[in-house]
């Protein structure tokens, strides 16, 4: 008998905490989600960042590049990890919901095409042949449709899905158009999730950033691209001295203004923006020139 | 002993409880209505921008990348390879063991026995995608290498153990439900017991273990967390096991990973999905559940 | 007779196979998981936070998170479901209505989790605006483990003996002092028992809070009942996600762990179960 008073007095104490102490307001923390290529990047700043800063409290999702945008127009993160610049539509969305923003380059990344570290016969590939294999009229399904004397085989096609920023660059710098892609391939906006795929399937094809193909080197193979002036693999120098094109490219981070007026966000970029020389080669990408960085901190320091 | 006042005090307490009792008992009509009427409206907003014979019998399942295409076969193909797949393995199995349990095995096995399958019922899904992804993919590449990293046989197999302890003790139940004296009978006439088992109780109680397969069967296609870890997120109408598919749980976790606003209709093909999934799970669960509530009788 | 003969041993050999392949499938599995996962079982595995680091990655995001999403769970389900299964079970009339209601509790029991996952998603997270907190988390898990609280509660106070019931009627109890006073107590072991079991399950699950919001990458424990927050299960669905055979040997520990949480809950079931039972042992 007095257990079931005893039961309705809890239900209606945790209730009451439930519904009181919706404050946030005294749990600094900082939001952020989108491309699964910078991912690497902010969680390694965001760890570092803990040792430093335990008390705010930092989360990361990966909803790709494209997804990390609605949400940041819808206000709903401070900041979006971006494997591409924004789009107009995007731009245009943000404007129209009161959103302003300041965009931060962080990172060169040498978008990488992969095969399976076993596969003897694929070695560069030209630009024209990406084109062919991966462009939306696609007639490509054998490795010996592409070059007669490969294997008689069907590729195993792997890739990033249409809510991913590197999608979104690979199309536009491959087929033509953004979104411009054959459809018939495993998608999905982790990355690490085409790296199994790739590494587990001898007749495998697959692209992401260049971080995740240097952390899993021994299991995977990257082809030299040629763009008509000579094969060029990826590598530290080739995608600092731009030689890897057209698959070179930037890495941003975007925040949000009203987000930056809070006091632990600011904290957060000035010690990503510190610390990114050294951790962004760590996180398998190519940090931008120190002064870059210094320029994104002066300019950092002087919005209030 | 009680004397009249407090019997009155009590029935004044009982008149102030039954209300209360009686919101918690009609709460459960308040979910099924909840979960009806979300996933229904959601879908009406889906069909208002997808017809609902593309979606049923469409054959390319495209939602996201142009040309887009939102025939759901793809993923009901899927989500059958794995449950009828972990059917074939799990049904036969787990009659087996039920006979074992009710007929064969001496009790101090049985007691052995019985715990075992409900620690295998109770493993957690993921710990099943898990074992899926680590060591029955790798072991069937060793024999099998046209195999794909991300398949379907690897969710079956998974599935179907994890079902398996399901319709063992369904089958148990239903085989210690039946009158002794129809079995005594049997054993009277001569017959041996795997013929007393195969010919006699079985067909009496055959309702109850149609009953156990549909519910286990229900349970496989809800599974969620084990086929997205083995079986990918292809969806392609195949019914080869050796490819990689996605069934209808594994999109609306795909979906809910990328988190789409609401509203679009990404967004709502994950309740449409939702919806279709659900109006199978629960006529089988409808179905099984009468069989067996008329068998009790 | 012979040729039926041998059927029969033929037939006992393989349901006796069967079995046995079925208690082996079990044990190569945990053999599996802990095989893996050794290596990772630190101390330092329950009170660091994940990290790119596999050697330097702990749990601690997760344990916290699933014990506060448990605790909440269990304060809203337990006595919602006792409350129910009391009603069905003593004060319902025995008409079709409330017999269609027992019958939807055990199809609810079959719903998908995936799909407690969406209405959670729609009424918790969006139409009462609890965000995507460990609240509404832990209500969605609730609604997912009531139908076998019930229908377990009730099945317990069903086995309680007649006699009992008559004899404090005949004392002149009312019906209600019968319930507490004399069933209830009887029936604890059995509730408790399947309170224990859909705790256990909702402590497994992953898909449903996927949905509800709960976060891949988290590396604070929960504050309050609004704080976004990650379950163990979703943080070893991360690690067996990474390529790296490293990260899948995290998943491995932290399956361990789970499976030795689990455990000890079903141990606790027990333990109360025969307790209960020694108390009112009739």
């Amino acid at each position: 008998m007095r257990s079931h008073f005893f039961e309705i007095i809890s239900i209606a104490a945790i209730s009451c905490m439930a519904f009181s102490n919706a404050s946030s307001a005294n749990t600094q923390s900082i939001s952020l989600d989108g491309s699964s290529t910078v991912f690497p990047i902010t969680e390694a700043v965001a760890e570092e960042f803990r040792t430093q800063h335990g008390k705010i409290k930092v989360n990361i999702g990966v909803s790709g590049t494209g997804g990390g945008f609605k949400k940041f127009v819808a206000k709903e993160i401070d900041i979006c990890n971006a494997s591409r610049p924004i789009k107009s539509s995007e731009a245009e969305a943000a404007k129209k919901n009161n959103v302003t923003y300041t965009e931060l380059p962080v990172a060169y990344d040498g978008l990488t095409v992969v095969v399976n570290s076993k596969n003897t016969w694929a070695n560069t590939l030209t630009v024209e042949e990406l084109k062919k294999i991966w462009g939306p009229e696609s007639k490509i399904k054998t490795w010996s449709d592409l070059r007669k004397d490969w294997p008689n085989r069907p590729i195993k096609f792997y890739g990033p899905g249409t809510d991913s920023g590197t999608f979104d660059y690979f199309t536009e710098a491959i087929n033509g158009k953004s979104g411009a892609s054959r459809s018939d391939y495993v998608k999905s906006e982790d990355d690490n999730t085409l790296v199994t795929g790739v590494a587990g399937e001898l007749d495998a094809m697959g692209y992401f950033g260049f971080s995740y193909f240097q952390a899993n080197s021994k299991t995977l193979k990257a082809l030299s691209i040629d763009n008509g002036k000579g094969a060029v693999a990826p590598s530290l120098e080739t995608i600092t001295n731009g030689t890897y094109a057209p698959l070179s490219r930037p890495l941003f981070i975007y925040v949000n203004a009203e987000a930056l007026k809070r006091a632990e966000v600011k904290t957060f970029l000035e010690f990503f923006l510190k610390e990114a020389g050294r951790l962004v080669p760590e996180a398998g990408y190519i940090a931008l020139e120190k002064k870059k960085y210094e320029d994104a901190l002066a300019r950092l320091k002087t919005m209030k | 002993m009680e004397n009249a006042q407090s019997i009155e005090r009590a029935k004044k307490i009982e008149k102030a409880l039954l209300p209360i009792l009686m919101v918690a008992g009609l709460f459960t009509i308040f979910v099924t209505i909840g979960i009806i009427f979300i996933l229904s409206r959601e879908t009406w907003q889906f069909f208002k921008m997808v017809p609902v014979l593309d979606f049923l019998f469409g054959v390319k399942w495209e939602p996201l990348m142009e040309p887009k295409s939102f025939g759901v076969l793809p993923l009901i193909s899927g989500t059958l390879l794995i449950s009828v797949g972990a059917g074939l393995l799990a049904i036969p199995a787990g009659i087996m063991i039920g006979i074992f349990l009710t007929e064969y095995a001496p009790s101090n096995i049985r007691r052995i026995v019985k715990p075992i399958l409900e620690i295998l019922a109770g493993i957690p899904t993921i710990v099943y995608g898990f074992f899926a992804l680590t060591f029955v993919t790798p072991f069937l590449k060793t024999f099998m290498p046209d195999i794909e990293v991300f398949n379907a046989l690897s969710g079956a197999i998974v599935v179907g153990i994890m079902i398996l302890p399901m319709v063992a003790s369904l089958v148990d139940d239903a085989l210690l439900a039946i009158p002794q004296g129809l079995k005594h009978g049997a054993y009277a006439l001569g017959a041996t017991p795997s013929e007393v088992v195969l010919g006699v109780v079985i067909p009496a109680c055959f309702g109850r273990i149609m009953a156990a397969f549909i519910l286990a069967i229900s349970r496989a296609i809800g599974e969620t967390m084990a086929v997205t870890l083995a079986a990918g997120s292809n969806p392609q109408l195949t019914f080869n096991p050796l490819h990689s598919i996605q069934t209808m749980t594994s999109y609306i976790v795909q979906v809910a990973l990328g988190d789409t606003p609401a509203g679009g209709v990404e967004y709502l093909t994950s309740y449409a999905v939702a919806f279709l999934l659900f109006c199978m799970t629960f006529s089988l669960n409808w179905i099984g559940h009468r069989i067996m509530q008329k068998g009790s009788k | 007779m012979k040729a039926r003969k041998r059927r029969e041993i033929i037939f006992q050999l393989l349901c006796a196979c069967i079995t046995i392949v079925g208690i082996i499938l079990l044990f190569v599995l945990l053999y599996h998981v802990v095989l893996e996962g050794w290596k990772f079982l630190t101390p330092h595995f329950f009170t660091d936070f994940q990290s790119r680091f596999p050697v330097k990655s702990g749990m601690k995001a997760g344990i916290y998170g699933s014990l506060w999403m448990i605790s909440i769970t269990a304060i809203t389900a337990i006595p919602l479901g006792i409350a129910s299964a009391i009603f069905l079970e003593e004060y319902a009339p025995k008409n079709g209505f409330w017999k269609m209601v027992e019958l939807n509790i055990s199809n609810l029991a079959g719903v998908p989790s995936i799909v407690y996952g969406l209405l959670g998603l729609s009424l918790f997270v969006r139409a009462l605006g609890f965000g995507q907190s460990v609240l509404s988390g832990a209500l969605t898990m609730a609604l997912l483990v009531l139908p076998v609280i019930i229908v377990s509660a009730r099945e317990s106070i069903r086995a309680v003996p007649l006699s009992l019931r008559e004899a404090a009627f005949a004392l002149g109890a009312a019906k209600y002092q019968v319930l507490f006073g004399q069933i209830l107590p009887v029936a604890i072991p059995g509730i408790l028992t399947g309170i224990i079991l859909a705790l256990g399950r909702a402590f497994g699950e992953a898909a449903p809070l996927i949905i509800v919001g709960a976060l891949s990458y988290v590396s604070f424990v929960p504050e309050n009942v609004n704080s976004e927050f990650t379950v163990m299960p979703i943080q070893i669905y991360n690690w067996s996600g990474r390529p790296q055979e490293e990260f899948h040997q995290l998943a491995a520990t932290g399956i361990i762990v789970l499976l030795l949480i689990l455990l000890s809950l079903n141990l606790a079931a027990i333990i109360l179960r025969d307790h209960y039972q020694k108390r009112f042992r009739l």
